[in-house]
């Protein structure tokens, strides 16, 4: 199964990135890719099933579902249920774990996912550094130094 | 139940730390509170079961047990089998994750345990400080390579190593015998002491000239009293350590940026507390200007104000040290930074630093320039360094709730005011003190830690603009009074520069 990891230090306090990023429904306001976010069903967008569905700049359109929420770990997973990527059973995670020392925080995006043997690289290098890195240097940016 | 969870990053690929970590009964090797590790017989390092016994630096014995260890996420988990401290259903686990957009190391330690009732905290410290804290230290230490050029300044001064550790060793400073101007400052040969308890020797390779040392040098400050060596900030090589001292090894690099006063040299004996290590892609010249000045910046724009997007800053004179870097920094923010400067020239290094507006003097006052700018709103915070000409146009510069931080007085003491008059805004006056912010390592750490990941990140950048021989000290304090300087003065101790 293929698998991507991506890691990041961003210079600000856990509590305030886990702030930014805890909101399903925020997408648009710290990655540079997502246009418009809404929650299906008007759930709210903490509520662990609750279905998110946007729209890129691209113009692809994708629905996730979020499976788990915690405010103690500062992490959240999701599974896609419907996007132009061409993968099946993706299932990704972002996670905070603050850093003691100096106060920051290491911010970490992974995922998992099956797809067509010969799209693997390609899918990997494109959620790799197109979506994962793309969002944390952006988050990071929103952030502030 | 006690739970204790520490964690930093180091400046080395994941396999780096990992291959150091996973030797579970190679500790003893790195570990400063470690004096001796073995393993109950019959077992492997890397066999989970296996027992190793401790002795540490401190005498106590201890013997833990390894329970999980994995290659593939370069974790372990061990627990207190027994033991002359009183950890009780003590379970750790060390894990290292890989920070994948720079080639660093994220490193994880934690624990839960209990102890005898009330010594909670006492306990939860030894583990956290003299464990976790302290090994990240040694091996972050470990792992730090010195620079080439650093070390060649090192080797040449190999020769006498043997003797140096319990001898002192001679070289030069830069001193004055009264307060006056810089015709005061002559070289001297001076001789630093072997480290006692808690110190470091260091051969210093460049040191940081600031105004500071003007005022040292003039007796407008009385924190040398003369005969003495002035300077707050360097950068050098540790040629050895006193008893206790852990987080400094000789060999390393290192810097400071504190007092007591006596930079100005070649060799220095000091306190080792605030001396921290200096990453390998800041050179000595670099680090040796920035270090004090970066510091100052990092503190009055994250600790004494948090500045955040959208705020107006106000900083005045913003092509000088630390006002280029506060530009810079406020800029990457998303602040909106306006400098207040006195020439076109400097308006326009202050502009290269990201200032967004320039107020220069002309037919409008500061504040008026100020409320233009910002529509009427005000300056949410103001950087004055100035003191006496500036402090009433700042208050009326400042927004509705704003913050003026008044950190130097250039042009003289600010005197008594009247801080009723601070109502008709709300306004908020802070007046920090370098040393009340960087006072202890844990601040030291934390403000250079931010400090180095900025200049890394090409957030700030360290001006050099002059260099000269440690011995001609004199014309260093000359131009910079003379306002000639740009950017940041350097000075290169003589031998230093000879041994080139």
């Amino acid at each position: 199964m293929p698998s991507v990891y991506t890691s990041t230090v961003i210079p600000a306090p856990a509590d305030r990135v886990w702030s930014v990023i805890r909101d399903f429904n925020a997408l648009p306001d710290w990655t540079p890719f997502v246009v418009d976010s809404r929650i299906e069903e008007g759930l709210p967008s903490d509520k662990i099933g609750c279905v998110r569905a946007f729209r890129l700049k691209d113009g692809g359109f994708i629905r996730e579902k979020l499976l788990a929420l915690s405010d103690f770990d500062y992490s959240f997973s999701y599974a896609i249920l419907e996007s132009p990527m061409g993968v099946e059973n993706y299932v990704s995670t972002v996670k905070l774990i603050p850093i003691t020392d100096g106060g920051h925080t290491f911010a970490e995006w992974s995922a998992e996912f099956d797809c067509a043997p010969d799209r693997e690289r390609e899918l990997i290098n494109h959620i790799g550094t197109n979506v994962f890195l793309g969002g944390l240097t952006s988050l990071k940016s929103r952030i502030g130094g | 139940m006690v739970s204790v969870r520490r964690s930093t990053v180091i400046e080395a690929p994941i396999e780096a730390v990992w291959e150091i970590l996973r030797d579970f009964n190679g500790h003893d090797r790195w570990h400063p509170a470690v004096r001796r590790s073995h393993l109950d017989g019959g077992k492997r390092t890397d066999q989970v079961s296996a027992v190793r016994n401790f002795e540490l630096t401190a005498g106590e014995h201890l013997r833990e047990q390894l329970l999980s260890m994995s290659d593939a996420d370069h974790s372990f988990q061990y627990a207190i089998v027994e033991s002359d401290i009183p950890l009780q259903n003590y379970i750790a686990e060390v894990s290292l994750r890989p920070v994948t957009d720079g080639n660093r190391t994220f490193w994880s330690w934690t624990s839960k345990f209990e102890t005898p009732k009330g010594r909670e905290q006492e306990l939860a410290k030894l583990v956290a400080e003299g464990v976790y804290e302290a090994g990240f230290e040694a091996v972050r230490t470990r792992l730090t390579k010195s620079r080439p050029l650093s070390q060649q300044s090192f080797k040449s001064s190999q020769q006498s190593m043997a003797a140096a550790n319990s001898a002192a060793i001679s070289g030069m400073a830069v001193g004055i015998n009264r307060y006056g101007g810089p015709e005061e400052l002559h070289p001297i040969e001076v001789r630093a002491e072997a480290p006692g308890p808690g110190e470091v020797r260091l051969r210093q390779t460049a040191i940081g000239v600031n105004y500071i040392d003007v005022y040292c040098r003039s007796g407008y400050f009385d924190l040398l009293k003369p005969p003495g060596v002035p300077g707050m900030e360097a950068v050098g090589i540790v040629e050895s350590v006193g008893e206790g001292v852990r987080h400094l090894s000789p060999g390393q690099r290192v810097g400071y940026a504190c007092p007591p006063v006596g930079a100005y040299a070649s060799v220095r004996t000091m306190w080792a507390d605030l001396v921290i290590p200096i990453p390998d892609d800041i050179d000595d010249v670099k680090a040796a200007a920035g270090l004090l000045k970066g510091m100052a910046a990092e503190f009055l724009l994250h600790r004494v104000h948090q500045v955040k997007k959208g705020d107006n800053v106000l900083v005045y004179a913003p092509a000088g040290g630390i006002g280029r870097i506060l530009c810079q920094w406020a800029n990457s923010i998303g602040a909106t930074v306006i400098g207040a400067t006195s020439s076109e020239e400097k308006a326009r290094i202050a502009r290269a630093a990201g200032a967004h507006h320039v107020v220069l003097p002309g037919p409008q006052s500061l504040e008026e320039q100020v409320m233009k700018i910002t529509k009427g709103h005000g300056a949410d915070v103001i950087y004055d360094a100035v003191g006496k000409d500036s402090f009433d146009h700042s208050v009326a510069a400042l927004a509705t709730c704003g913050h003026l931080i008044s950190f130097g007085q250039a042009s003289g003491d600010i005197g008594a005011r009247d801080i009723s008059s601070l109502a008709s805004k709300s306004a908020t006056v802070s007046r920090p003190n370098f040393g009340h912010y960087t006072d202890t390592r844990k601040k030291v750490i934390g403000i250079t830690n931010r400090l180095f990941d900025a200049i890394k990140r090409h957030i700030i950048s360290i001006e050099v603009g002059q260099q000269y021989p440690l011995s001609r000290a004199a014309d260093a304090h000359r131009a910079l009074e003379g306002r000639e300087t740009t950017g940041s003065s350097v000075l290169i101790p003589d031998d230093y520069q000879k041994g080139k």
